[in-house]
């Protein structure tokens, strides 16, 4: 019986509440986009607090340098991989090519009076040290060069390429530390003034940070300027986006490629001069699956294997964010054998809700 | 007691709506799509759209790039769900969840872009997912023998054990009908299946649709040609910005009737003024073969200053294959290319930017656009060196550009860092043309310029084309659609087979006249 009352009134209010509908949809959307965006530096502030809780010391200065300084160790091997993955590839002879400068750097750079000294005419006239660091930037370019040639050229995949790579590289290694009276054993007696420089630290405020972390500044700033304001790192996202679309528009897309690789040849160079004297005694298995916790860091910090995507601010956060979790498994005493499940499941999940973010919604 | 009448009544109200809603006894619709209504954040795609078809008729879906027409079908087929409305298959409701689902269900659907494993030979596609089994072996006799049979009754002529490469086009259309009725399908929805087809397989390709018909299936076909619609349709429906405008059955429309409500006004002009003055000699190419693709040979032809030159032909007939050839991303095994009266030689893209030409590809989103980049570093990307301080890329002019291109282009866009993926097509090709122009060529080869672009920005495109080619730049564009090539073309270049077949004047030449050069070597 009130049908014609409700009939004049509906239209109105009937308005009314969609406009109020949409808009609360509007803001829920908008809430879980954020959720969604920001999800992984969420998780990571709540995973601070939670093991904050559980061991307050995870948040004193010791602890925090102590985690900067591993990530600035694991940072340059991150931003060569991350120029790589941008291109939808991928390295695996990082680790393999860190080791071998590492026991180059390690061999040239030894004490006079070292017992096992490989180059025994190095005693007397000690290399400079910036020499060093020059020889094996190019090594590492080298090796570099011959994963793009392989990947540019005859269009391999650069997961079969460095996977050869990596054997290649193995093998000298395993070579080299047989010259002179090292015979095979690990490369070691380093110059102090080297390990000084690398490792030493230098006392800001009273805390001690070592130089390794200002290198990786360095490097850090550089390659953002790379990545972000040179031709070059432009070609580089257009080619990882679209290589067909790059060629029309005139980009050579052999010159990208090779360039790229050559870069994280020469970074994987500069990370290995850094691990001759962060480890100190190196062999043939320094360096050994160093890629596979750099492909993670950048995967983790968003660099998508899709191509075109990715940030050096996401590399960064993701190295830094391995060595968090790595830091906490310490902390927390976790088992050693179950590290690796975690990490692996952490690796998962941040890739997971990266993921989220270009799932096309349905 | 009251009480319980009015509720009776109320049921039977219910009942009876309900099955009228459904189509009654006499089942008058096969699958009925009601009210379908879907949006994605920021707009909405389909509003409240009706698509009712009928057992033994084509239902014709028409309307513009955008109209809402591959939702519409997505959401029958379980790509997407619908946020509204519901969906009927012989008068039972229905919601599918997958396109899997449908096609068991008797919804079957022969896409535009064919989705087989090519490697694969043609009984492994039909049967794909449901081979016939005895035990755990597939029986590959059976699965023979009843691709055999159904390619009989649909007067197909194509040998079950051939791998899916090595047939054309339309053998591969064929075979994806024939799956279609192999799983018994009700309905069959043909998205553009005409684009790449000759006219002898167009031919064919009715004579199977008629047969469908008689079997009592729904057909529905979505086409952009307005003579074909008319042809074989008996019912069409017209959408337009995600609405439905009309279902009329098709004998009494007109193609004007037809663009008049898939556009919402009459179109009269469907082409800008010609203001363009073509003279003097430009560019010639001379005798040009290509290297891998050996049936594309001895191509000559010249271009004046100032003219717009179309390239017609069929799918295959090499017009692609001529403009990378010329661009240098093809290559090529002899030839000469003559520009400005000075021979020259484009090894690579790089040279031939430098020597001041463009492409626009025919695939925009393989060849194209950077999906997941901006629409600065789209702009831009051929144009990086200009922008180069010894060491580092100024940003300001950059932006400036891309500023020039978004506003003289007219690009709708929120602003220069929008995705470019996020763009409709019409949009992104201007982008395209607005980063080529940055490079200031002189001679644009355009490749299916106004491919998969609304007619309201196909407009847009022409009338650029010919304000470049008024202040002296010239064109070559390849394109299909022949209306467009005698719309704004000074001459047109006919290639068949690889071959020049002729070239015609377009003032004087009809859509006849190029159709049978495309054929003559054929």
């Amino acid at each position: 019986m009130n049908k014609p009352n409700e009939t004049i009134k509906a239209p109105l209010s009937e308005q009314e509440i969609l406009a109020k509908k949409e808009l609360k949809e509007q803001r829920k959307r908008d809430i879980s986009e954020f959720i969604i965006n920001y999800s992984l530096y969420i998780l990571l502030v709540g995973f601070i607090i939670f093991v904050t809780i559980m061991r307050p010391r995870f948040i004193s200065i010791n602890s925090i340098v102590n985690i900067i300084t591993q990530t600035a160790f694991r940072l340059p091997i991150a931003l060569g991989v991350g120029g790589i993955i941008v291109l939808t590839g991928t390295d695996l002879s990082a680790g393999r090519i860190i080791g071998l400068t590492a026991i180059i750097t390690a061999s040239l750079l030894q004490r006079g009076d070292y017992p096992n000294i490989m180059y025994e005419g190095l005693a007397d006239n000690p290399m400079p040290i910036l020499l060093v660091l020059l020889i094996v930037v190019i090594v590492g370019g080298i090796f570099g060069a011959f994963n793009g040639f392989f990947v540019a050229k005859f269009k391999l995949h650069p997961f079969i390429v460095t996977l050869s790579t990596q054997l290649i590289v193995y093998a000298i290694s395993l070579q080299y530390i047989q010259l002179g009276k090292n015979n095979g054993q690990p490369v070691g007696g380093l110059r102090q003034d080297f390990s000084d420089k690398i490792i030493g630290s230098v006392s800001i405020f009273g805390i001690n940070i070592q130089y390794l972390v200002f290198y990786a500044i360095i490097l850090v700033a550089l390659m953002w300027f790379i990545w972000n304001k040179t031709v070059i790192g432009k070609n580089m996202y257009a080619v990882g986006c679209n290589p067909e679309a790059a060629n029309v528009s005139g980009i050579s897309v052999f010159k990208t490629i090779m360039t790229v690789f050559i870069m994280a040849g020469m970074l994987y160079g500069v990370n290995g001069f850094f691990t001759s004297a962060y480890v100190g005694s190196n062999n043939a298995a320094t360096g050994v699956n160093f890629e596979l916790d750099a492909i993670a860091a950048c995967v983790i910090g968003g660099v998508s294997f899709s191509g075109g995507v990715g940030k050096i601010k996401g590399v960064v956060i993701g190295v830094f964010l391995l060595q968090l979790i790595t830091a906490s498994f310490i902390f927390l005493g976790v088992d050693a054998n179950l590290q690796y499940a975690i990490k692996g499941l952490v690796i998962l999940l941040a890739t997971s809700i990266d993921m989220r973010k270009y799932l096309v919604r349905k | 007691m009251m009480l319980l009448i009015q509720k009776f009544d109320r049921n039977i109200d219910f009942w009876i709506n309900e099955y009228d809603r459904i189509g009654g006894l006499t089942m008058e619709y096969i699958l009925k799509m009601e009210g379908i209504s879907k949006s994605f954040p920021g707009v909405k795609a389909l509003d409240k759209v009706n698509l009712f078809v009928r057992p033994g008729s084509v239902h014709s879906l028409m309307g513009e790039n955008g109209a809402g027409k591959s939702t519409l079908m997505k959401c029958l087929f379980g790509i997407y769900f619908e946020d509204e409305g519901e969906i009927f298959l012989e008068g039972k409701k229905v919601k599918f969840s997958s396109s899997r689902q449908a096609l068991t269900s008797g919804v079957a659907m022969v896409q535009q872009e064919l989705n087989q494993a090519v490697k694969r030979n043609v009984m492994d596609n039909v049967w794909l997912g449901r081979y016939p089994k005895i035990g755990p072996m597939v029986d590959h006799k059976k699965m023979y023998h009843d691709t055999l049979e159904i390619f009989k009754t649909l007067e197909i002529t194509v040998d079950p054990k051939e791998t899916m490469s090595n047939l054309s086009v339309s053998q591969r259309q064929m075979v994806e009908i024939a799956k279609a009725v192999s799983y018994d399908a009700k309905v069959i929805a043909f998205d553009e299946p005409t684009s790449s087809l000759t006219d002898k397989e167009i031919e064919h390709l009715f004579s199977i649709i008629d047969k469908l018909k008689k079997k009592g299936c729904g057909i529905i076909y979505i086409s952009h040609k307005m003579d074909e619609i008319l042809r074989i349709s008996d019912d069409v429906t017209i959408m337009r910005d995600g609405k439905w405008i009309s279902t009329t059955p098709a004998k009494d429309l007109t193609i004007n009737s037809i663009i008049k409500q898939m556009v919402g006004r009459s179109l009269d002009n469907r082409f800008p003024d010609k203001t363009n003055k073509p003279e003097g000699k430009i560019l010639e190419v001379k005798n040009f073969s290509a290297l891998y693709k050996n049936h594309i040979e001895d191509v000559s032809f010249d271009l004046k200053k100032g003219e717009i030159l179309g390239l017609a032909g069929l799918v295959g007939a090499g017009r692609t294959e001529v403009l990378e050839m010329i661009f240098g991303i093809t290559s090529k095994k002899s030839g000469d290319l003559i520009l400005n009266g000075k021979k020259i030689d484009n090894k690579n893209s790089r040279q031939a930017i430098k020597n001041g030409f463009a492409l626009l590809t025919e695939e925009r989103r393989a060849t194209g656009i950077f999906g997941v980049l901006n629409i600065l570093e789209n702009t831009t990307v051929s144009n990086l060196k200009s922008y180069q301080n010894k060491v580092y890329l100024k940003h300001d002019p950059m932006k400036e550009d891309t500023k020039w291109v978004i506003d003289s282009m007219r690009v709708k866009t929120p602003g220069q860092h929008t995705k470019i993926g996020s763009l409709s097509g019409g949009n992104q090709q201007k982008v395209i043309i607005g980063r080529w122009l940055l490079t200031k060529p002189e001679v644009l080869l355009l490749d299916e310029p106004t491919r998969g672009i609304d007619v309201g920005a196909k407009y847009e495109i022409y009338q650029l084309m010919i304000n470049l080619a008024s202040t002296g730049k010239s064109i070559i564009m390849a394109s299909s659609e022949m209306p467009e090539l005698l719309g704004i073309c000074d001459r047109i270049l006919v290639m068949s087979n690889g071959r020049v077949a002729g070239i015609v004047d377009a003032k004087t030449t009809t859509q006849e006249e190029l159709m049978s050069l495309s054929a003559k070597y054929m």
